[in-house]
C-alpha cells in the first residue's frame, strides 16, 4: 500500500514536468524562431550596414557588388498595409457593430459563419481569385497597363483582416457590461445613441486591439499580395503602381538563392524586421485588449 | 422623433455594410464552382500531371497535402493539448504563466513567411531533415500550435469546477482526475480546435515553399524524408509560373483545395453545434 503510495507520488510528478515542458513548449519556440533568424540573418551586417540596409533604395542581390536596400519593400508594405487598413477598418467595424447590437439571432448565426468561412478561404485561393477577376477589373477601370497594383493587394489583404477585425470587435462589444445599456437606454437613449455614445466607448481599448491585429496579419500576410501587387521593387508613389512587400520578397526569392549565400541572408534580414514589427503590433494589441478586460471588470 | 431616424438609418448603412462584407465569400465560392466543376473528374483526382502539368490531374499534390497536414497533427496535437494542460490546470497566476500566453499570442502573430524561413533555418539546415514531409509538417505544426492551445484551454475551461472537486474529494489525484475526467469532458472542443488546424494546415502556402513543396513531382512520396507537391503551392505555380495552363485546370485545382478546407471546416461547426447542444452541464 505504502508503495504504490510513493509510485502514485512520484508519477505525478513525472507528469507535472511532462506538463511544464509542453507548457514551456511556445516559448522554446518564440526564442528558436529569433535565434534562427538572427542566425542566418545576421550575417548579412557584414556586407551592408544597418541603415543601408533598412534606408538604401536599392535592392540588387545578385549583381556585384550586390545591393541590399529594403526601403522599397518597407513602403510597399507599409502603403498595402495602409490600403487594407483604409478599406477594411471600416467595413469591419460597421459589421461587427450591426452583428453585435442589430442583427436578429438567426441572421447572427449566418453571418457569423460566413464571416468564418471567409477566414477558411487560404490565402492562396484569395491570391488567385485577386489575380483572375481583381487585377483585370482594375486594370480595365483605371485604363492602367498593368492591374497588378497597390490597390488589388489592399483589395485582397482587407478581406483577409476583416475576420480577425470583426470577431474581435464583436468580443469587445458583447462584453461590454449589462448595466451601461440599461443605464443608457433608462435615460432615454436610443438604441443607435447607446451604441454609439456608450458601447462604442466603453470597447475602444478592444476595437483598438481589433484593428491592429487585423493590421498584424495584413503586414504578414504573404501569397495572396504577391500574386496580386506585381512585385515591381520601385518606391510607389500612388495605389495603381505594382509594389513589393517584404513578404513577397521573401517567397519569391528563397527559391531561388543558394543556401549560405549572402542573398540568403538578407531575406532572413527581412524576416527579422517582419517577425520585430508583428511582434510590436501583437505586444501592442494585446496590451489593449489586457486593458479592455480591466475597465469593462 | 429625429432620433428614431437617424437610427433607422445608420441600422440601415451597418445592414449594407455588412452584406457589402458576407458577398466577397459567395462570390469567390461561386465563381470557383462554376469554373472549376467542369475539371474535376476521376482522371483529374487521380493521375498525376502530364506535358509541363498542361494535361493530367493533381493526385500526387492531394496526396502531398494529406501527408503534411497528418505530419502536422500527430505533432501539434499532443504538445499542444499538453501544453494547455498545464495552463489551465497547473500553471498558478505567476510571470511565467504571463511569459507563456505572451509566447502563445505572438506565435499565433508571426508572419507566415517567417515561419518558412524558420522551417528552413531548423528543419531543412540545421537538422538537416531536406525539403521533406517532415520539415514541411513540422513547420505546420509549430505554427499551428497557438491554434491547438487556444481550443484546448477553452475546452478545458469551460468543465465546470465541480467536477474537479467531487473527484479530488473522492480521493483521485490530480493527473487522474485530468486523464479521466476533465479531457474526456473536454474532447468536443479539443477536436473542435484538431479540425480547424488540419484545414489551417491544408491550405497554407508560405511555410512550405521552402520546407517541403516540390514544383513537379509525379511520384508518390515514399518516406517521410521525401519531397512532395502540395495543393496550395501547386496552385501557386500552375497560376503564376507556368503559362498557357488552361483556366479551367486551375480553377480546378482551386476548387479542390477550396473544398478540402470549406469541407473540414464545416464539419468543425457542425461538430461544435451539435456537442455543444448535447452537452449535460
Amino acid at each position: 500500500m505504502r508503495f504504490r503510495a510513493t509510485l502514485t507520488k512520484i508519477w505525478e510528478f513525472l507528469i507535472e514536468k511532462a506538463v511544464l515542458l509542453a507548457g514551456l513548449a511556445s516559448v522554446v519556440f518564440v526564442v528558436l524562431i529569433f535565434i534562427f533568424l538572427l542566425r542566418e540573418g545576421l550575417r548579412t551586417f557584414a556586407t551592408v550596414s544597418l541603415s543601408d540596409f533598412l534606408f538604401g533604395r536599392k535592392w540588387y542581390p545578385i549583381s556585384t557588388p550586390p545591393q541590399f536596400g529594403i526601403l522599397p519593400m518597407i513602403c510597399g508594405s507599409a502603403l498595402v498595409t495602409l490600403g487594407a487598413a483604409l478599406l477594411g477598418v471600416p467595413l469591419g467595424l460597421a459589421s461587427a457593430i450591426y452583428i453585435a447590437e442589430v442583427a436578429p439571432p438567426r441572421i447572427k448565426e449566418v453571418l457569423k459563419t460566413g464571416i468564418e468561412l471567409l477566414a477558411a478561404i487560404p490565402s492562396v485561393v484569395l491570391g488567385f481569385v485577386g489575380l483572375v477577376v481583381v487585377v483585370p477589373f482594375l486594370r480595365q477601370t483605371f485604363d492602367l497597363p498593368t492591374g497588378q497594383t497597390a490597390l488589388a493587394g489592399a483589395i485582397m489583404l482587407s478581406l483577409m483582416a476583416l475576420p480577425t477585425t470583426v470577431s474581435i470587435t464583436e468580443d469587445a462589444l458583447t462584453s461590454v457590461p449589462k448595466r451601461y445599456r440599461e443605464a443608457a437606454l433608462a435615460l432615454g437613449a436610443t438604441h443607435w445613441e447607446y451604441i454609439h455614445r456608450v458601447a462604442l466607448r466603453a470597447a475602444a481599448p478592444g476595437i483598438v486591439a481589433a484593428v491592429m491585429l487585423g493590421i498584424g496579419r495584413v503586414i504578414g500576410e504573404t501569397m495572396a499580395v504577391m500574386m496580386v501587387t506585381g512585385n515591381a521593387g520601385l518606391i510607389p508613389h500612388s495605389f495603381l503602381q505594382p509594389v513589393r512587400t517584404m513578404t513577397a520578397t521573401i517567397a519569391a526569392e528563397m527559391g531561388e538563392t543558394v543556401k549560405g549565400s549572402t542573398h540568403y541572408a538578407a531575406l532572413f534580414a527581412i524576416g527579422i524586421v517582419l517577425f520585430v514589427i508583428t511582434f510590436l503590433v501583437n505586444l501592442i494589441a494585446d496590451s489593449f485588449l489586457h486593458r479592455s478586460k480591466v475597465t469593462l471588470r | 422623433m429625429k432620433s428614431a431616424t437617424t437610427q433607422k438609418l445608420a441600422f440601415a448603412a451597418l445592414g449594407v455594410t455588412t452584406v457589402l462584407v458576407t458577398v466577397p465569400v459567395l462570390l469567390i465560392l461561386g465563381l470557383i464552382i462554376k469554373n472549376g466543376a467542369g475539371a474535376i473528374s476521376w482522371e483529374f483526382l487521380t493521375t498525376a500531371p502530364r506535358h509541363g502539368m498542361r494535361e493530367g490531374g493533381i493526385f500526387p499534390a492531394i496526396v502531398g497535402t494529406l501527408c503534411l497536414v497528418a505530419t502536422a497533427v500527430a505533432a501539434a496535437v499532443p504538445l499542444g493539448v499538453l501544453a494547455a494542460v498545464y495552463l489551465n490546470e497547473y500553471a498558478g497566476d505567476n510571470w511565467l504563466t504571463r511569459l507563456i500566453r505572451l509566447a502563445i499570442i505572438n506565435l499565433a502573430g508571426v508572419p507566415s513567411v517567417v515561419y518558412g524561413l524558420f522551417g528552413v533555418g531548423l528543419f531543412v539546415m540545421f537538422l538537416k531533415f531536406g525539403s521533406s514531409i517532415l520539415a514541411g509538417g513540422l513547420t505546420l505544426a509549430v505554427m499551428n500550435l497557438p491554434v491547438i492551445i487556444t481550443a484546448t484551454k477553452e475546452a478545458l475551461d469551460a468543465v465546470p469546477q465541480t467536477f474537479r472537486e467531487v473527484s479530488l474529494s473522492l480521493g483521485v489525484s490530480k493527473w487522474k482526475t485530468i486523464r479521466h475526467i476533465v479531457l474526456p469532458n473536454a474532447i468536443p472542443g479539443i477536436l473542435t480546435g484538431i479540425i480547424l488546424e488540419v484545414s489551417r494546415a491544408a491550405g497554407e502556402t508560405a511555410p512550405i515553399l521552402f520546407t517541403a513543396a516540390a514544383f513537379y513531382l509525379p511520384g508518390l512520396p515514399k518516406s517521410v524524408f521525401s519531397q512532395v507537391m502540395a495543393l496550395p503551392s501547386h496552385l501557386f505555380a500552375i497560376s503564376t509560373q507556368i503559362p498557357n495552363i488552361s483556366m479551367q485546370t486551375r480553377y480546378g485545382t482551386a476548387l479542390v483545395l477550396l473544398a478540402l478546407v470549406f469541407g473540414v471546416n464545416c464539419f468543425a461547426i457542425i461538430l461544435r453545434a451539435r456537442l455543444r447542444a448535447r452537452r449535460k452541464w
